[in-house]
């Protein structure tokens, strides 16, 4: 693999560029530090990063546009770079040169190409996912797509890719997650914030909070092999519901439990920036603990527990792993929460593993699905962002 | 005047302080219940946790032990190597086919020296007895020393999936009976090995180093590729959104200036670790493979999605790190002539180092479980191989820990379904170290100031 072996060289010159016009530094001084500009270890970074910085950029980028053609030559080109950026911080070398301002105008251009990583990333997401969903409406109707009840894809044509029985699916499991987790979700901040001691506090809140460690794979495979049996066995079948273990309830209940730490360690620190005189007048007017708190702490901070269920909202619609283990792959429009549906994520899953053809609206139709959750999930994002900062202004 | 003025005190309710009236109980109800729903929801929740561990432990566990048959099996020269010359050309031409009956041989061999009879055992339920593995095991064996041929060794092998499964509760007499791929018959046969002690059920190793298996052999899956897999992935994390998360936070945290450029990164990157893992999946699958040509099923193409996925993760809380440094240590760098970059690298990172540690290990942690984005970019294929070592092996295909528990969980032998909570249960132990390590640092090195 020559390009690692490039790499390797590059580094190789940069250690030894640091090196050499760290002691050609103090040699032109004549060995007293104090007549140079900057630190020596600043004229050896200048040479380092000089080396380095040119030939790795080049080798990256031609990585990722270019990485069929011309191993050789661009492992030719870059060497040469590093070695001329070698030989010109050599040359540059002096004990009136400002090295420590390069080197950290350098440094300042790295961290700030750091940074720009997360703009760069959400471009890449949405531009990767608006071109192929560009290909896709060229292919097939966007009103059928966003109004079509029916989700049949055939490989082979005529397939119908209606996603409003996909989003139905998507939203009734996220409700019935929301209804199961915000409740012992909200409770237990409660409980925890407000009346729990020191101690149990201690021992409780890493406890639950160890549910929002475990990886969404580990619930979806206790939700495919006990809950759904479970549910199919005690509830669903002797009461004529369904048959079938994976359903809407299986999901949403499992995904309610993965969301309880979410909504409660939120609405935990919600309700501890609720001001302590608010509190403290209901108290001395004569109210119990849990009037002071459902009459004054809870609308004092329902706008940031409202952001809190946003955001775990936001989180059961993008949810994966839980619905493919748990929901089922039916995309049907339907009442009973013991049948099976499906969900957005779901399909971009089906649809985007195994033989894929990236031409066919079949596939292609993933990334439209993509970039509405992407859509819907940062629109909620925001609200809930803008909300609880809203909230935490008000009390600061 | 004053005798007038009480005849109402007849028509108030007498109240004492020491008995609480209807309305107060009433209040004092309420406030019991509203503590009770409180403790019920930390209960539920603390219920769920346990149900859930002790589920996927019960069902795991038994993934790390594993039915072996020990019988003699004599290596015949005449059909491992024909031409006799112990070249391991010729040997390498015979086919795995014909170790697999060298081992039927063998077992009946043992039956009949024991005189163990079992009514209606069949051929097939003979043969079906050792796994599929065996035999290729066997030939592994004998490749990797050709001298054996013509000996009798003591073979150690495998037990088909359904008996193991009987040991371990899965498989009943009444539900064999149903099985075509086993028989009443052929797991009386193997309690009359086990009575013999030619039969037990051992701790396995081989489940954390041997690669996956096909769907007939259950027996032999590990999670060794797997693991590697993650491994390489964790890597890439490593050397990648260590250095950027941190770097980006320096610079928002100690350099950026307050304009409209550095809002939109800061709104941006908390958005970003609000947007679903499928989404990276998604970039992943459009940017490194379709676009920039990466092989599919690579570790390098699962950690770069990883690497995108973490860096809010690590970013945010290390600019909280850097934010709990007071100010007074960075003025008194600058006011002994330090530049604000030397101020930040000589004394404010080291100070932050054991906070953006425990952010690294966290956001690592939850790298390491995530599952959807890697379903997409290819690596739910089936690997055998080893992928090579690092940096050539991030380019081979490879798989990783959840991903080979969603590929377990959709193959049709229920005994797959132990491998997956058994291979849970190894990524639960990957994750509780990480996290044991991640509190030791807050607890042993967080300054408070």
């Amino acid at each position: 693999m020559p390009v690692s072996w490039t790499l390797l060289i590059v580094l190789a010159l940069a250690g030894a560029g640091y090196l050499l016009t760290r002691m050609r530094a103090v040699a032109m001084a004549g060995g007293d530090t104090r007549k140079l500009h900057s630190r020596p270890g600043h004229y050896g970074w200048n040479a380092a990063l000089l080396t380095a910085l040119p030939a790795i950029l080049l080798i990256a980028v031609w990585r990722f546009v270019q990485p069929a053609a011309g191993t050789a030559l661009i492992s030719m080109v870059a060497l040469a770079l590093a070695a001329a950026g070698l030989a010109f911080a050599l040359i540059r070398t002096s004990p009136s040169f400002r090295a420590r301002n390069a080197v950290e105008g350098m440094v300042k251009g790295l961290l700030i190409a750091c940074a720009s990583i997360a703009i760069i990333t959400t471009a890449g997401i949405v531009l990767s996912m608006l071109f192929e969903t560009g290909q896709f409406f060229r292919q097939y109707p966007w009103t059928e797509f966003f109004f079509g009840t029916t989700w049949s894809p055939k490989f082979g044509g005529g397939s119908q890719l209606g996603m409003l029985p996909l989003l139905w699916g998507t939203l009734y499991i996220s409700l019935i997650a929301l209804l199961v987790a915000v409740p012992i979700g909200l409770f237990a901040a409660i409980y925890m914030s407000e009346y729990a001691s020191m101690r149990m506090r201690g021992v409780v809140k890493p406890l639950i909070e160890v549910l929002a460690g475990i990886p969404t794979i580990v619930y979806g495979l206790f939700a495919m092999i006990t809950v759904g049996p479970l549910l199919r066995d005690w509830f669903s079948q002797p009461l004529g519901l369904g048959a079938s273990a994976s359903s809407v309830m299986t999901a949403g209940l499992v995904m309610g439990v993965m969301l309880i730490p979410f909504v409660s360690s939120l609405s935990d620190d919600i309700i501890n920036a609720v001001p302590q005189s608010l509190r403290d007048g209901a108290l001395g007017l004569g109210s119990t603990p849990s009037e002071t708190i459902r009459k004054v702490v809870l609308p004092a901070a329902l706008p940031g527990i409202v952001g809190a269920v946003l955001l775990a909202a936001s989180r059961a619609i993008g949810e994966t792993m839980i619905v493919v283990l748990g929901a089922g792959a039916s995309a049907r429009m339907g009442l009973n929460p013991f049948e099976a549906m499906t969900t957005i994520t779901v399909k971009i899953v089906s649809q985007l593993t195994g033989d894929t053809d990236f031409a066919a609206p079949e596939t292609l139709v993933a990334f439209a699905l993509g970039l509405t959750l992407f859509t819907v999930t940062l629109g909620l994002n925001i609200v809930a962002l803008y909300v609880v900062r809203k909230y935490r202004e008000q009390y600061e | 005047m004053s005798d007038a003025s009480f005849p109402t005190a007849a028509k108030t309710p007498r109240t004492s302080l020491l008995a609480a009236d209807p309305r107060t109980r009433k209040r004092n109800a309420a406030e019991a219940r509203f503590r009770a729903y409180g403790l019920a929801a930390i209960a539920v929740a603390l219920v769920m946790l346990v149900v859930l561990l002790v589920t996927i432990f019960s069902g795991g566990i038994g993934a790390f032990r594993q039915t072996y048959l020990t019988i003699p099996v004599t290596l015949d020269a005449a059909q491992l190597d024909k031409k006799g010359n112990r070249n391991p050309e010729d040997i390498k031409k015979v086919l795995t086919l014909t170790y697999g009956k060298i081992l039927d041989k063998a077992l009946d061999a043992a039956i009949a020296d024991k005189g163990i009879q079992v009514a209606g055992l069949s051929d097939k339920d003979l043969s079906g007895l050792i796994s599929k593995e065996a035999s290729a095991d066997l030939r592994d064996r004998v490749l990797a020393d050709p001298g054996l041929i013509g000996q009798t060794i003591e073979a150690r092998v495998l037990v088909n999936g359904r008996v193991d499964g009987y040991y371990k509760g899965r498989v009943s007499m009444e539900s064999a009976a149903r099985d075509a791929n086993t028989s009443p018959a052929q797991l009386e046969l193997a309690d009359a090995l086990k009575a013999q002690g030619m039969l037990a059920t051992a701790w396995n190793w081989s489940f954390l180093t041997s690669p996956d298996a096909s769907d007939q052999r259950p027996e032999a899956a590990g999670v060794g590729v797997a693991i590697l897999g993650s491994l390489y992935m964790m890597l890439v994390v490593l050397a990648l959104a260590v250095p950027i998360g941190v770097a980006a936070a320096i610079y928002l945290e100690e350099f950026a200036p307050r304009n409209r450029w550095t809002d939109i990164i800061e709104v941006n990157i908390s958005n970003l670790a609000a947007v679903p893992s499928i989404v990276f999946g998604i970039l992943g699958l459009a940017a490194f493979i379709n676009f920039a040509g990466l092989p599919q099923s690579a570790p390098i193409v699962g950690g770069l999605v990883l690497v995108l996925m973490t860096l809010p993760r690590i970013i945010i809380p290390a600019r909280a790190a850097l934010k709990a440094v007071p100010p007074s240590i960075r003025d008194a760098a600058l006011g002994v002539g330090a530049s604000r970059m030397q101020s930040v690298f000589h004394h404010v990172l080291p100070l932050a180092t054991p906070g953006i540690l425990t952010g690294v290990i966290l956001g690592m942690a939850q790298a390491l479980g995530e599952t959807a984005p890697l379903l997409l970019i290819g690596m739910v294929a089936f690997v055998k191989n080893f992928p090579a070592a690092p940096p050539e092996g991030l380019f081979d295909p490879a798989s990783a820990l959840p991903v080979q528990v969603y590929n377990w969980t959709q193959r049709a032998d229920p005994a797959f379904v132990e491998r997956a909570s058994g291979a849970i249960i190894v990524l639960l132990a990957f994750l509780l170290c990480m996290n044991l390590f991640a509190i030791f640092l807050r607890r042993k090195f967080e300054r408070r100031w």
